[in-house]
C-alpha cells in the first residue's frame, strides 16, 4: 500500500458496503424463495395486520418454514420498534 | 448427447453476448462440435458479434415454426469449423419460443452431432430467459462485481434450482461463476467488489475472471469472438475459462494490478 494508502485505509471501502449490504439483502430474498410460494403473501398479509396497531416496516416481519421430521414449523418473527 | 451450456444473468448489458460467443469459439477450438443460439428474439446481436449478420436467412423461430429446416437455419463460421450459429428472430415476438419447440430443437441439434449447445440468454426473467435456464445441463452465470447484478444473478441461480427441467427432475444444473468487466485496480483500491467477495455472496465455484478490456470492444467492431485475439488480457482469460470448464487446472491471470512504475508506487497503489 502506498503512502495515500495510509489514509485512505482507515475508512470502510465502498466496496466493503457493497458487500455487507448484498450479503443481508440476499440472505433475505433466499430465505423468502425457499418453501411454499405462499409464504410472500402471508408475510405481506401479516404486516398489513400489525400495521394497523404499530408502526412497523417490511424487513420487521420474517416467516419461514422450519422442516423437521414429517413436522414442519411455521416460524413467525416480528420484530416491534422500540417505543 | 448434447450438453446443453446456458449463459445467463438477469441483468443485461453484463456481458452474456460476448462471452457466448468466446465460450462457444473456444469449445470449437478445443475440437468439439459446437454450436451457439441466440435466444433474445426481437433484439438478436450475437450474429453481429459472431460477424455473421449478412449471412442469416432463416433464424431459431423460423425453425420451431416449422418454416425452415435446421440445416437452412444453422450458419458455419467461417473462421472455425467446428462452429455453428442460429440467430435470433428480429421480428417475432418472445412467445415463439415454446418449450416444446425449443426442445424439438435442442435435441435435433444432437442428432447433427453438435457435442455443445451454448445458449445466449437475454436479459431479465421472461420467456427468452426462463427458455434457455429450462434446458441449461450447465450455466455460466455472467456477474459484474455490482450490487444490482450480483443480486439479479442470485435470483436466476434460485430459477435454476428450482425451475429448470434437471431441478425438477430432481437433478442439478452445474453453476459457473464468470465473473467480468473486472478491475483489479479499482478492487484494489476498495472500489469495486473482488472476486472473492462475489464468491462468498453467491457461493458459486469461479469459472474465470475476465478483466474490463478494450480487445472487447474492438472484436465487437469487426465481428470476432474476443477469444480469437490471443493478444489480449480478455481473449486469454476467456481460453483459461474454456479451459477450466474442460476440466484443466489453471491459474487466475489478469486479476492484480499490472506493475506499475517507482513514481505511482510511492503515490499510492500497486504493491
Ligand atoms: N470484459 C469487457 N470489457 C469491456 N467491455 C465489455 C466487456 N464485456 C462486455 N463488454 C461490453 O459491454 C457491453 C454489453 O455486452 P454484451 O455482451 O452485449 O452484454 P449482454 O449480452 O449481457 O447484454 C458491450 O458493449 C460489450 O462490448
Ligand atoms: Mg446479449
Amino acid at each position: 500500500m502506498g503512502l495515500f494508502g495510509l489514509f485512505s485505509g482507515k475508512k470502510k471501502t465502498s466496496a466493503a458496503a457493497a458487500k455487507e449490504r448484498l450479503q443481508i439483502l440476499i440472505s433475505h430474498e433466499r430465505q423468502n424463495r425457499q418453501g411454499p410460494d405462499f409464504l410472500p403473501d402471508l408475510q405481506r398479509d401479516i404486516l398489513d395486520v400489525v400495521k394497523k396497531y404499530v408502526a412497523i416496516r417490511e424487513d420487521h416481519v420474517s416467516v419461514r418454514l422450519d422442516r423437521a421430521g414429517d413436522a414442519s414449523v411455521l416460524e413467525l418473527n416480528v420484530t416491534l420498534p422500540e417505543n | 448427447m448434447a450438453t446443453v451450456v446456458t449463459v445467463t444473468s438477469g441483468k443485461g448489458g453484463v456481458g452474456k453476448t460476448t462471452s457466448s460467443a468466446a465460450i462457444a469459439a473456444g469449445l470449437a477450438q478445443a475440437g468439439h462440435r459446437t454450436v451457439v443460439i441466440d435466444f433474445d428474439v426481437g433484439l438478436r446481436n450475437l450474429d453481429l458479434i459472431m460477424g455473421v449478420e449478412r449471412r442469416v436467412v432463416f433464424d431459431f423461430v423460423n425453425v420451431i415454426a416449422g418454416e425452415a429446416t435446421l440445416n437452412q437455419a444453422l450458419i458455419q463460421d467461417k473462421r472455425l469449423e467446428n462452429l455453428s450459429i442460429l440467430a435470433a428472430s428480429q421480428t417475432k415476438d418472445k412467445d415463439a419460443l415454446t418449450e416444446e419447440g425449443v426442445g424439438q430443437v435442442l435435441d435435433e441439434l444432437a442428432e447433427l452431432g453438435f457435442e455443445y449447445i451454448v445458449c445466449d440468454s437475454p436479459a431479465g426473467i421472461e420467456r427468452g430467459a426462463t427458455m434457455a435456464l429450462h434446458f441449461a445441463d450447465h450455466a455460466v452465470i455472467v456477474t459484474n462485481p455490482e450490487v444490482s447484478s450480483v443480486r439479479d444473478s442470485d435470483r436466476i441461480l434460485g430459477i435454476l434450482q428450482s425451475k429448470s427441467k434437471r431441478a425438477k427432475e430432481g437433478g442439478k444444473v452445474h453453476e459457473h461463476l464468470l465473473i467480468t468487466r473486472y478491475d483489479p485496480v479499482r478492487v484494489e483500491n476498495g472500489e469495486m467488489l473482488s472476486k472473492e467477495d462475489v464468491c462468498d455472496i453467491l457461493a458459486v465455484k469461479l469459472i474465470g475472471v475476465i478483466p474490463e478490456s478494450k480487445a472487447v470492444l474492438k472484436a465487437s467492431n469487426t465481428g470476432a469472438p474476443v477469444i480469437l485475439d490471443q493478444d489480449s488480457d480478455a481473449g486469454l482469460a476467456y481460453s483459461d475459462s474454456v479451459a477450466r470448464f474442460l476440466g484443466e487446472d489453471r491459474p487466475m491471470r489478469f486479476v492484480t494490478p499490472r506493475k506499475q512504475g517507482l513514481l505511482s508506487r510511492i503515490l499510492g497503489g500497486g504493491d
